[in-house]
């Protein structure tokens, strides 16, 4: 062995099995156990210095608190630890691949973060003046633009707070073109492909229609004999509601014969934009017929995903429901910009309000970032990028994993269980994954296809790391294929094993309660 | 471009292996027709970082931060100062780039940093359980209204002349389309007791608003017994977390289901967005909440741990009867508000509350010692009405040129009220002496 200049010995000795550990801190090496905020922090505890109060003020009429809060506090440095210890318990996307299909996690670039928090943007207040805030509302403006030239479409919505928020907003404008034509009462029923997105039939029951089905045919598109067929007496007809390219990664080949069928019958075209990140720059919505579609600020234009939210759903309005976007709305004349905020005059057919204030300017920024620092080329090219990494993941995976469908696929590749052994599942393949280092992809959605794995690698991939990707859960595959037994107890090397579901849902903890009133209930 | 790794190499070899020709072979889906030839007309191409920051840089400078001189807008969104921990935190790249807690075995950060808000948000409001947050307060308000007619099967909610107007509208939004009947009460800046008249055996909810848009503050309690008389729902809305620090809070005044607005909490005034909505409320709804809620369980061997839990009411699995179509949450709004809540602590929440309704205080004085001035809102947390001779519009203006941004002029929120004349300021603990006393100097000059 040989020694450095301190006589210790510079490698390490000979390798040996590990021993099963038990730590007496509970943390293992870096993963570092961290306790609830209610059970560290203190009630007299605070991690803010504030000046004092002077006292002796009261306005408050004996409107006040009664009881204590019972919200324990912690001083800075506990907390950032805190904080930091439960952050490295998170897959990211910073960390790796992440190819959760359908929901678009690429990388978000740090100078949107940046932007946004110019104190310009950042520290204005939703109700000043509007002469103080011409930049903001100009900001608007300038992002509406880019998404009406990119979708080909005339209008925009822009205060949808996140996708199903959007799709809210364009069913709502054409319950608006409805009643506006005398028959809301008589147009109440929305096709809804199988395949769909479960917000979208939820959406349409928020809106006051009822959702009839659609079958998906052998292509993983709509079925055209089912769609002809509920179409035969079309007066209650109010619309459809589709995803292009759809939740099966595919691009809908017949949504021009589609969006006809459904303007003859009276009815809106409303397409779920969840996947536009595949066509941006190939194929403008506005030139298929489409009324109404939400764009998800959050996956094709890289707002940061958050842990789930927030998201951001500007809403495109073809020149037939232009009229019932809601209000907000920023007008522009001679230079200066307005904001529009009652139902009269200009607003005067408007739906209503979504939200309170004007939308998620906090995303605006960052969505505007984004498509300046790419710009129409680069636009483009990520989309055609991200199609290529899915169909490339495609072609390399099918070797092992049954593709549901045949044919080139989209911005994202989707795969049935019919690979896998006996008793092995869906679920068993995506735990696998945690162990190799990746989040796992979609599971189980679309449902059209039988444990279905829907895997978007968006265009921020390297090849490099799609071929470590594919060779990692190529190996799976295999085991899957084989039936290897292993795979049932995984992960095995997350910091957590399998959680246990069915018990948090059979009696629910929803907040901290003290142990010894659990004991007392 | 930057952010794009594939190199031309890598696109030729990978289309080789997949077989392709090229990338169009993809979008042969597409119809001819619709296919776009070259790239998209009317829009730049590609620029570095230091050109889009130079674009982006120039918009900003065109607006008036908060930060720049007396400033006393509130009306549902407030200027707060956000310790410099919790802007960190949110920017950890393991919050910031994760998805939705789906894998809960590689998502504990998110699921633990959710059941602790949860558990905050349902002890600020004194309410018994708390969702993992709505996209904001109206929002929440909404949702609320849909929850109480699920409830109590009943079509018919009724709107306090408190409630801030943008909540009412997206209430309305919302109910209108499911056939839900809205009865908004005249606008009033001492009229939430109101409610109790209203509440008859068709209510599914009354919604009341404490603090309300005009900063008035009430026990609503003899609203709520009169709703649970009629077997109708109290929802209890605020736009200021803040005042929960002293002022009574939904879970003591009887709210069956408690919202507002977490703005205040962690998150900057953003022009409106993103903000964080909060939604409580008793154990026995808790099968009827939208949104996510997590919870806690135990993994494989034993060792605590937190999921999403009773998603069977979600749109994922529920669809078309789903409680809701939500499907995102605030995510890093949620985030920044429990990094913040947790610096702040019972003693910090408490402090800082006792801070701001001083600085409302000292402006009520200093305002009511100018001449024509007359303060409306009898009781108040950091926010209320006055009166002044003229009109609010040409005043704000007038005091905006004086560098003094005076506050939301009612009008505004309610078109056509007979409000003109009234303005409705907000202090927080930003607000400084000087700025209060800058304030009344330049009302002084304006109304002379």
């Amino acid at each position: 062995m040989s020694m450095n200049s301190q006589g210790r010995p510079t490698s390490p000795s000979a390798p040996s099995a590990p021993p099963a550990i038990e730590t007496v801190s509970g943390s293992r090496g870096l993963q570092q156990r961290e306790d609830l905020i209610f059970e560290t922090g203190s009630t007299t505890k605070t991690g803010v210095d504030l000046p004092t109060p002077k006292g002796g003020m009261d306005r408050l009429g004996g409107v006040t608190r009664k009881k204590s809060v019972g919200l324990p506090g912690l001083s800075e440095p506990e907390a950032v630890r805190h904080y930091v210890r439960l952050s490295q318990q998170n897959y990211a996307i910073d960390l790796g691949l992440f190819p959760l299909g359908s929901c678009t996690m690429k990388h978000n670039p740090r100078l949107n973060e940046k932007v946004a928090r110019m104190p310009g943007f950042a520290d204005i207040h939703p109700l000043q003046p509007q002469s103080t805030v011409q930049g903001a509302l100009e900001l608007i403006d300038q992002l509406a633009t880019w998404l009406k030239t990119l979708t080909g479409m005339p209008a925009v919505a822009m205060s949808p707070k996140a996708g199903a928020h959007g799709e809210f907003c364009g069913m709502m404008a054409i319950r608006g073109a409805l009643m506006a034509r005398g028959e809301i009462e008589t147009r109440t029923r929305v096709l809804v492909p199988a395949s769909a997105h479960g917000t979208n039939p939820a959406t349409a029951v928020q809106c006051g229609f009822t959702v009839d089905e659609i079958k998906a045919d052998a292509r993983g598109r709509v079925d055209m004999e089912d769609l002809k067929s509920k179409l035969v007496d079309s007066s209650d007809i109010a619309g459809i509601m589709l995803t292009n390219p759809n939740t099966c990664g595919l691009f809908e080949t017949d949504i021009r014969e589609i969006a006809d069928l459904i303007h003859e019958a009276g009815g809106y075209f409303y397409c779920d934009g969840a996947n536009f990140n595949a066509i941006v720059g190939r194929v403008r919505p506005g030139d298929l017929g489409v009324d109404a579609m939400h764009i998800n600020l959050h996956k094709t234009f890289s707002t940061p995903h958050g842990g789930g939210g927030p998201g951001a759903g500007p809403t495109v309005l073809s020149e037939a429901l232009a009229d019932f976007a809601p209000v907000p709305f920023v007008v522009e004349e001679d230079g200066v910009y307005h904001l529009v905020e009652q139902r009269s005059g200009e607003g005067s057919d408007a739906f209503g309000r979504l939200c309170a204030f004007h939308g998620q300017m906090g995303m605006f920024t960052r969505a505007l970032t984004y498509m300046l620092s790419h710009g129409a080329d680069g636009l483009k090219q990520a989309a055609e990028d991200a199609v290529l990494n899915a169909n490339y993941l495609q072609s390399r995976l099918k070797k092992v994993m049954t593709p549901a469908f045949d044919g080139y696929c989209m911005h994202e590749a989707l795969f049935s269980d019919a690979f896998t052994a006996e008793g092995i599942e869906t679920l068993d393949i995506a735990k696998a994954m945690i162990d190799e280092g990746y989040h796992p992809m979609t599971m189980y959605f679309p449902l059209v296809v039988h444990g279905a794995m829907l895997i978007e690698p968006t265009e921020t991939e390297s090849k490099a790391e799609l071929d470590r990707f594919c060779e990692s859960l190529l190996s799976i595959a295999e085991k899957a294929k084989a039936g290897d037994e292993s795979l049932k107890g995984a992960p095995y090397l997350a910091p957590k094993r399998r959680l246990d579901e069915t018990q948090a849902a059979r009696k629910p903890e929803l907040r901290w309660s003290e142990p010894d009133k659990i004991a007392a209930e | 471009m930057r952010y794009l790794p594939l190199t031309p190499e890598d696109r030729k070899e990978m289309l080789a292996t997949i077989g392709a020709a090229s990338i169009d072979d993809f979008y042969t889906d597409v119809p001819e027709a619709a296919r776009l030839g070259g790239k998209i007309a009317g829009l730049p191409d590609h620029q570095g970082e230091l050109a889009v920051e130079r674009h982006m840089g120039a918009l900003a400078a065109k607006n008036r931060t908060a930060s720049e001189g007396p400033f006393f807008v509130g009306c549902g969104a407030y200027k707060h100062h956000v310790p410099a921990t919790v802007d960190h935190i949110i920017q950890r790249s393991e919050f910031l780039t994760t998805y939705t807690p789906y894998q809960p075995e590689i998502a504990q950060g998110t699921l633990q940093t959710l059941f602790e808000f949860q558990s905050q948000v349902a002890a600020l409001t004194a309410m018994e359980v708390a969702n993992a947050s709505m996209y904001d307060g109206s929002t929440a308000c909404a949702e609320a209204a849909v929850m109480a007619c699920r409830v109590t099967r009943r079509q018919k909610v009724v709107l306090s002349g408190g409630l801030h107007p943008h909540y009412a509208a997206a209430t309305r939004t919302v109910c209108e389309a499911q056939g839900i009947e809205v009865v908004q009460l005249a606008p009033g800046i001492d009229a939430e007791l109101a409610l109790a008249e209203a509440v008859d055996d068709e209510t599914a909810c009354v919604i009341g608003q404490s603090p309300n848009v005009f900063g008035t503050v009430t026990d609503l309690t003899p609203v709520a017994d009169a709703a649970h008389e009629k077997k109708a729902l109290l929802v209890s809305v605020f736009t200021e977390a803040v005042s929960l620090g002293m002022t009574m809070p939904p879970g003591e005044m009887g709210a069956d289901i408690a919202v507002g607005e977490g703005q205040s909490i962690g998150n900057p005034l953003n022009f409106g967005g993103p903000y964080v909505g909060l939604f409580a409320c008793s154990k026995k709804l808790m099968r009827q909440m939208p949104g996510r809620l997590c919870g806690e369980t135990v993994d494989a061997d034993g060792n605590r741990g937190f999921v999403l839990t009773l998603s069977t009411r979600e749109q994922h699995i529920r669809r078309d009867k789903a409680t809701s179509n939500i499907c995102t949450n605030a995510g890093l709004c949620t985030l920044a508000f429990t990094a913040h809540m947790t610096l702040l602590g019972e003693k910090g929440l408490g402090h800082l509350a006792q801070l701001n309704h001083e600085a409302a205080c000292m402006l009520a004085d200093a305002l009511e010692g100018v001449s024509g001035v007359e303060l409306l809102t009898p009781r108040f947390f950091n926010e209320f009405a006055f009166r002044i001779p003229g009109d609010a519009g040409d005043v704000l203006e007038k005091l905006d040129g004086l560098g003094v941004v005076g506050g939301v002029r009612a009008s505004r929120l309610y078109p056509g009220k007979g409000l003109d004349d009234v303005i409705i300021a907000a202090a927080t603990e930003c607000t400084s002496e000087a700025d209060i006393k800058a304030y009344a100097d330049a009302l002084v000059k304006v109304l002379a």
